[in-house]
């Protein structure tokens, strides 16, 4: 897949920071606003779809940011895994999933406990995956042409 | 310790995950770990077994209900439960331990392990969950995973194979999320206990089970029969069956067609419709006819894989039988001693069947692993250069064909007794004959594997002895098809089967049991 003309690119570049950031604006504010973990995460990685569709792709770096994604890919589910056996453990013992950080006040953005920290995994989770489906759909059919 | 029963999804998840990174810098980590993590499983289920009486239950989040109605989602420990995650960890453990050497020849090894286990979560997800939305949502990984593996050799068969079981799968699955969505419109929840509660407290209308009723269960029979390949909807099992790696192969005809299928029609039926007869006898013909049509096709077949696979279709048949004339005696208000010994057998038979079963598929994994072809026809003499897969086999064969002392024996005679005390000779003779035919195509299995020819060919490619795990793991498993045999008598049933007959002969209870209404 080859890259498009100057001005796609430009564009593309100056919008990528800024979708990004909307990605994660959903994400943070998921626990207050509608969206939450999965709508940013699937936002982040249209900015990454983006950029590859813009520039091209070229095959070896591509390679590297997948085994990247697919790394962050499990960390993310390890992560909210951990911390859904932090609260087996703090709340004795007995409930899994257990909210065990302070609740916060109704509205502000630090409130909800552990759920605003269980939203970024689930978006780095689900922003990592969309990619690697992506970039494995790009890649095999560079491939394919070889 | 009700606690720990989210132990056995966050276990094999969790292993999963930390595979997937940490066999990116650590070499070889994935063949150490793992099985210790299967094997944390196989210590948890005897724990649970042994430890624990009555029904445990889980809430997840810690919800308690709100008069009287559930809102948490429910995880349930019963004797059931118990029987089945035995199966899948105890198998599971000794298929991963075969695969330690099997997995060499594939070149992403590490993914082998991370599905593996997946695959391990979403079966015990299904058994333990008591939510019928999770049940869906956990069948979704488990088939998932199963579909990768199926074809994870990525050749052209493979491929075939594997995209023909995703088609059906995906049938399967549209119609099951169909029926739940119908049975939530209908009931306005998706406990199992709570549903049992509404549709006993709905349908007690003079005719019985309504029209609704029938319809949803037809959907679930199709869709589950569907993951369970009973007769009409067997099709995708003799190609994804042969077609998979021989651990995977294993673990998909000796647990995850249980698992998936039989635990969850045998628990929605029993435990959360009402019996009726009409549904039994559905449930009984078509275990008997998938009981006789595996065994006439295995009988043709001349790849050793696929001959497996057909025998996996006939002993399902064998299970569904015995546990169909359990529910045609109790819908029909018979003895409940028949009932149970009908039922015991069927369970019983369903624990053999997963270990001869995988047994066979590890030794025939263990043939083409050393011979590099599932044909029979190019076979022969094998049992001089491969005494211990030929001794492990024929272990296999015997069992599975019911011959005494081995444990497939007592398990049929089981169900056939319970047939003429039901006083169903037709479905008894039936089990007799096709009994026979099972003899007849696993004589033809060891005679062309493993006799019949000399082994000088053999001796001039220099073939060997499979190395140690996959050895160990078909020792393991042939001591344990003389060892179950023990289950028949009646202190070591008490443990290991009874509770489980129990919550199904007293189906009832089980609503009560968990809400405590």
């Amino acid at each position: 897949m080859k890259g498009m003309t100057i001005i796609v690119k430009k564009i593309s570049q100056i919008i990528c920071p800024v979708i990004f950031m909307f990605g994660l604006y959903i994400i943070l504010h998921g626990h207050l606003t509608p969206g939450g973990g999965f709508a940013g995460g699937v936002i982040m990685a249209g900015a990454f779809i983006l950029q590859i569709l813009a520039n091209g792709n070229i095959l070896p770096d591509l390679r590297k940011e997948e085994e990247g994604l697919e790394f962050m890919e499990s960390a993310a589910i390890l992560g909210f895994l951990i911390l859904a056996g932090l609260g087996l453990l703090f709340s004795g013992g007995v409930v899994f999933f257990a909210n065990f950080l302070d609740k916060g006040e109704l509205g502000k953005l630090i409130s909800g406990g552990f759920i605003p920290i269980e939203n970024v995994v689930v978006g780095a989770e689900v922003c990592a995956a969309i990619a690697t489906i992506f970039i494995a759909m790009v890649v095999y059919k560079d491939e394919e042409k070889k | 310790m009700n606690s720990l029963i989210p132990l056995f999804v966050i276990i094999p998840l969790g292993c999963a995950f930390l595979m997937a990174m940490l066999g990116r810098f650590i070499k070889n980590i994935n063949k150490f770990i793992t099985p210790i993590f299967m094997l944390s499983l196989v210590y948890l289920t005897l724990y649970f077994m042994l430890s624990s009486e009555g029904t445990l239950i889980y809430k997840v989040g810690g919800f308690e209900p709100v008069n009287g109605i559930p809102i948490a989602i429910y995880m349930v420990m019963d004797g059931l439960t118990k029987l089945i995650l035995l199966v899948i960890s105890l198998v599971g453990f000794l298929a991963i331990f075969y695969s330690l050497s099997y997995t060499k020849q594939y070149t992403s090894e590490r993914k082998f392990y991370v599905l593996f286990s997946l695959m391990i979560a979403g079966m015990n997800g299904i058994v333990i969950s008591g939510d019928i939305f999770n049940i869906f949502v956990f069948l979704e990984i488990a088939a998932l995973s199963s579909y990768t593996l199926v074809a994870f050799g990525v050749e052209k068969h493979q491929l075939e194979a594997s995209f023909k079981y995703q088609v059906l799968g995906g049938m399967a699955s549209l119609i099951i999320l169909f029926s739940i969505a119908l049975i939530y419109w209908n009931t306005g929840t998706l406990n199992i206990a709570d549903i049992s509660r509404q549709l006993t407290l709905n349908c007690s209308s003079p005719e019985g089970t309504s029209v609704f009723l029938k319809f949803i269960s037809v959907l679930l029979i199709a869709g589950f029969g569907l993951k369970a390949a009973i007769f009409p909807f067997h099709t995708w099992l003799p190609d994804a069956h042969s077609s998979a790696p021989s651990p995977i192969s294993a673990m998909l005809s000796g647990v995850l067609i249980k698992a998936v299928g039989i635990y969850v029609i045998i628990r929605l039926f029993f435990n959360m419709f009402p019996l009726s007869y009409e549904l039994s006898m559905t449930i009984t013909v078509l275990g008997t006819i998938s009981m006789i049509i595996g065994g006439l096709l295995a009988i043709g077949q001349w790849d050793i894989k696929r001959m497996l696979a057909y025998s996996s279709i006939s002993q399902m048949g064998y299970i569904v039988l015995g546990l169909g004339i359990g529910m045609l005696v109790l819908a029909t208000g018979g003895n409940k001693a028949v009932a149970a010994l009908s039922i015991t057998g069927g369970l019983f038979h369903l624990l053999n069947h997963s270990i001869f079963k995988g047994l066979l598929f590890l030794s025939a994994g263990a043939v083409e692993y050393r011979t590099g072809t599932r044909d029979m026809r190019k076979m022969g003499g094998l049992s001089e250069v491969l005494p211990i897969t030929s001794r492990t086999s024929l272990v296999g064969s015997l069992a599975i064909s019911g011959i005494p002392p081995f444990n497939g024996f007592f398990s049929k005679l089981i169900i056939i007794i319970a047939a003429i005390q039901a006083q169903y000779y037709v479905l008894a003779f039936l089990a007799v004959l096709v009994s026979v035919i099972t003899i007849a195509y696993f004589m033809k299995l060891q005679k062309y594997t493993f006799y019949n020819n000399d082994a000088s060919k053999w001796k001039k490619k220099k073939i060997k002895e499979v190395p140690f795990s996959m050895a160990f793991s078909m020792i393991i498993m042939a001591l344990l098809c003389i060892i179950l045999s023990l289950l028949v008598i009646p202190d070591v049933r008490e443990i290991f089967l009874k509770p489980a007959v129990d919550i199904l002969i007293n189906a009832a209870d089980y609503s009560t049991n968990i809400l405590g209404i």
